[in-house]
């Protein structure tokens, strides 16, 4: 039971915290809840199909499908995170002071808004999969002790969304002035993470070399199997043995994101001068 | 040019071999060959089947890999180059029963 708590929570984790973050980033874009519930209803529904797809996904290139479906939903995911981070930059402040009152806002706020879902969407998608699997083949399974199995899946998957929460909830009670330069912070390193996750679904499928593997090796200080690894890994892509190609594809994300965002605020500041 | 042409008609081969890679069998949520050896500072390309109903997970922390197998198929990955050492894995969805060790020499 408690292994398969561990299990699942591991899955939730990441979803969760990515739901957690960007709940929190976007609390003063009008109607972002309920962008963020449709992704997490359509990354349910997407996960159940991509479940029972597995097989067919895992055949596909050769036997490297899996590799490269899970590269492109964290591609994608990168790039839709880069975009809504480099927006917020420049519009978060201004919808927080505005206050969700005018109807400019709104209209402005639904772009934003419709990448929160594809972005939830993919990450619910990608972890809900392996879950659904999980959960499914103990579900099948002969053996006893299904029903306490599936109780420590449960226990895992609340434990999971109560990180997630608490994350979203500690950096809605931050002040205002850190708030968006937080929030900001952490998205920028949840999407460099999961840029170095989709370097890492390569490197495996063989599709671009390594680099070094591992460049480091700090499992012996700080495993992912342990909970602070987890949750760095989670949060800001934390890897024992990372390959040179990650770190490289880390990098990039990190220095791409991060003068977007920079140019993005300069250029506003700079128009309201004028 | 001759030498060239020479290493152009070998290099597919030379891809060839290292494709012919090596094989994991999980029947009974167990690694069939629950130890295999493989050599250093080379890439290989491992496959594993999956003969059981349940899919399983390939996961390992110190070859950096993970992948789900779904029930009766077949997987496959590229580990390497490893230097030498001794590489648990294991089929994460049944920890308890398919363990399993990667050994580079």
């Amino acid at each position: 039971m408690f292994a398969t708590a561990i299990i699942v929570f591991r899955e939730v984790l990441e979803a969760s915290i990515i739901i957690g973050i960007l709940a929190a980033a976007t609390r003063s874009v009008p109607n972002s809840k309920r962008w963020l519930s449709a992704g997490l209803l359509a990354g349910l529904a997407g996960s159940g199909l991509v479940a029972a797809f597995t097989d067919v996904i895992g055949s596909l290139a050769n036997g490297i499908g899996q590799e490269i479906f899970n590269a492109i939903v964290l591609g994608i995911a990168v790039l839709m995170l880069a975009w809504h981070n480099i927006w917020m930059s420049s519009h978060g402040a201004a919808l927080a002071a505005s206050a969700r009152s005018v109807g400019k806002d709104i209209s402005d706020g639904n772009s934003a808004c419709s990448v929160l879902l594809v972005i939830v969407g993919l990450a619910v998608l990608r972890e809900g999969s392996e879950t659904a699997l999980f959960l499914y083949g103990i579900a099948a399974s002969n053996d006893g002790g299904h029903s306490s199995m599936l109780l420590g899946g449960l226990a895992g998957m609340l434990a999971g969304i109560a990180v997630g929460y608490s994350l979203y909830a500690g950096l809605a009670r931050m002040p205002m002035r850190w708030f968006f330069a937080a929030t900001g912070m952490l998205v920028l390193l949840l999407a460099a993470g999961m840029a170095s996750q989709a370097a890492h679904f390569l490197i495996q499928a063989d599709l671009l070399p390594s680099l070094a593997a591992p460049l480091w090796d700090t499992s012996a200080v700080l495993s992912e199997s342990g909970l602070p690894g987890m949750l760095l890994h989670s949060l800001v892509g934390y890897d024992s043995r990372p390959a040179g190609m990650q770190i490289v594809f880390y990098l990039i994300a990190l220095f791409a994101i991060f003068t977007g965002m920079k140019w993005v605020a300069r250029s506003r500041q700079a128009g309201i001068k004028k | 040019m001759k030498r060239l042409l020479l290493i152009t008609l070998l290099l597919p081969l030379a891809a060839h071999a290292t494709d012919a890679g090596y094989k994991l069998v999980i029947i009974d949520h167990r690694f069939q060959t629950a130890e295999l050896t493989i050599p250093t500072g080379t890439k290989i390309k491992l496959t594993i089947e999956n003969q059981d109903a349940t899919p399983e997970e390939f996961e390992s922390h110190t070859l950096n890999r993970e992948k789900v197998i779904a029930g009766h198929s077949s997987a496959t990955i590229y580990i390497g180059p490893l230097s030498p050492g001794r590489y648990p894995f294991t089929g994460e969805f049944h920890e308890s029963t398919a363990q399993g060790v990667i050994v580079a020499q």
